[in-house]
């Protein structure tokens, strides 16, 4: 028991590089928290199914508002329509607007009609040939036949349509499709709608997070009392729990991914059905790698953001006595 | 290595724990401070360590200003202390192992090299064969000598105990006072408070005793 009989005793406390030390603090505590949360694993299953399920429900209706909008934008010609030219124009006047539109980004392709290949159609089909021939001049005028690029929401299209309508060229513009118009308004008011639902469900999720943080500091009191009490910095004792925020926030994630993509696995025996009856070819988009790592990025911060907020405001609180 | 000069401690209270104290000790001294319950002995550590701030008057230690250690600095400040408490203030639900290893991981020394370190201060006060045992299942006397090893553990150049010896039986607390001394014995400051003046007479240390938060004036021929 002599003192100097172990050299180790009286070592100073050798540093190593401050990567180093930080790498392995960080890598035993986060070991640490995960460990915490195994030894309950009831409860923190509980909060990991709570979190999953808040974050797949928006990230699922998300899906469903992407998968319906390539449906409907997969009915190639359901967005077009016909802009009627005033009569004084010529074709080649037609033919320079049709050029200019052609340029814009929210359009895809612009098909002239001429007033002549107009009425020689309407001749064809309406049967009433010979009687036509009759007029002395054309009354039908030029048209352009306007297919939007499918990046257009029904908000953009109806802006879009409005402003072909308000050019000087144009007599008259003719939606035959504003069914499909109003369902991309619909999708669009969903969409809307979950981006406030996300607000208010992440507000819900942080809520919850912060609160099982909360217990768990005051469960460990004593243990963060002792530990300041012999030197450990405020960063130190939260440490664990932003690691258990950052912990839940992933198998949080992870577990609304797979109930996504599980529903999206459910829905594609009967799409494809669908697809048959249609001879369309429908097919269930499941979430691309970016979508993904969304959910996961948006619920790893929000547990680390919960957990922050809450040790922040807790930490400082605890002194030891 | 501590100096305080005209100290007072006044809890909002009112009252007045210590009163105008001035005290000096030197590096490498073994003091205990003595006086009845309420004289200020905890209050006296706890104003060493930060615990506690002083109302009024100057603590140096090591060549320090308390007072011009900011709140962000104390757990550095208190790293440099070795610090052994009359209730322990163990962590119950961790081995020994871990409870003395965690000054050690504080400074951020690794687990595993910490191990040496650690069985080197259990050794010290003989309780290697316990590193698994949690501190539950260990004596009164095991587990003041836990937090003996605790403090020790970093080689802290003062080391402040407050009763030590509160509730051990007169062997183990002998056995503590060893182990006290064999730390004096190599360089480090002790401050010690105690009520057990047979034991402190037996060792021969230098003794202050504190009265209603002031030097006891009578009894100590060493003031
Ligand atoms: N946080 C506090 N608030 C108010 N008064 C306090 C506080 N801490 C201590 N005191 C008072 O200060 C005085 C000295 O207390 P202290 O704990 O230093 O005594 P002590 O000498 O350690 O006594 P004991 O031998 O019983 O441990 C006591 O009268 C006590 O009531
Ligand atoms: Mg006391």
């Amino acid at each position: 028991m002599a003192i100097t009989r172990n050299a180790d005793a009286i070592a100073p406390v050798r540093s190593s590089s401050v990567f180093s030390i930080w790498l392995a603090r960080h890598t035993s505590t986060s070991l640490g928290a995960l460990g915490r949360l195994s030894r309950q694993p009831f409860a923190s299953l509980m909060i990991i199914l709570v979190i999953g399920v808040t974050l797949a429900l928006p990230a699922a209706i998300n899906v469903i508002v992407k998968n319906m909008q390539s449906v409907s934008n997969s009915w190639s010609n359901a967005l077009d329509f016909s802009m009627y030219l005033k009569k004084d124009l010529t074709v080649s006047d037609a033919e320079d607007l049709a050029n200019l539109i052609r340029q814009r980004a929210d359009i895809e392709s612009v098909g002239l009609i001429t007033a002549d290949e107009a009425l020689l159609e309407f001749k064809k089909q309406s049967g009433f040939g010979k009687a036509l021939n009759q007029l002395s001049e054309n009354p039908l005028p030029h048209a352009l036949v306007i297919r939007p690029s499918s990046g257009n929401t029904g908000a953009s299209l109806t802006l879009l349509q409005e402003e072909i309508r308000n050019l000087p060229e144009t007599e008259l513009v003719q939606v035959d499709t504003e069914w499909v118009q109003r369902f991309h308004a619909i999708l669009d008011i969903v969409r809307q709608a979950i981006s406030i639902g996300v607000v208010l469900l992440g507000i819900a999720i942080v809520v919850i997070i912060g609160n099982i943080i909360r217990l768990d500091i005051e469960n460990r009191r004593e243990e963060i009392e002792v530990t300041k009490l012999i030197g450990a910095s405020n960063a130190f004792v939260r440490r664990p729990f932003l690691w258990t925020g950052f912990w839940y926030g992933l198998l949080g994630g992870a577990f609304a991914l797979l109930l996504v993509q599980y529903g999206l696995y459910l829905l594609r025996e009967p799409v494809s059905r669908l697809a048959g009856l249609y001879q369309g070819k429908i097919t269930v988009a499941s979430l691309t790698i970016t979508e993904s790592s969304a959910i996961i990025g948006i619920a790893v911060f929000l547990g680390l953001f919960a957990s922050w907020v809450t040790a922040a405001r807790h930490m400082r609180r605890i002194e030891p006595r | 290595m501590i100096q305080l000069n005209n100290v007072t401690k006044r809890f909002p209270g009112g009252q007045e724990a210590i009163s105008g104290l001035s005290l000096s000790i030197d590096k490498g001294e073994m003091v205990f401070v003595t006086g009845h319950s309420g004289a200020g002995k905890s209050t006296l550590l706890r104003l060493i360590a930060l615990i506690e701030r002083p109302s009024d008057g100057q603590i140096i230690v090591d060549n320090q200003n308390t007072r011009r250690v900011k709140r962000r600095k104390i757990p550095a400040y208190r790293r440099q202390i070795g610090m052994v408490f009359q209730d322990h203030k163990l962590l119950y639900d961790r081995p020994v192992f871990d409870n003395v290893a965690l000054p050690l991981i504080i400074a951020g020394v690794s687990y595993r090299d910490a191990g040496r370190r650690v069985r080197a201060a259990l050794d010290q006060v003989g309780l290697l064969h316990k590193e698994k045992q949690r501190p539950a299942t260990l004596s009164a006397g095991e587990q003041q000598r836990v937090g003996i090893a605790r403090a020790i553990i970093t080689r802290p150049k003062l080391l402040i105990a407050d009763e030590p010896t509160g509730n051990l039986d007169p062997d183990l607390s002998l056995e503590v006072m060893r182990i006290f001394r064999r730390f004096n014995e190599v360089g480090v400051t002790l401050l010690i408070a105690s009520h057990d003046i047979t034991l402190i007479d037996s060792l021969g240390c230098r003794r202050i005793a504190l009265e209603d938060g002031k030097l006891q004036q009578e009894a100590d021929p060493w003031q």
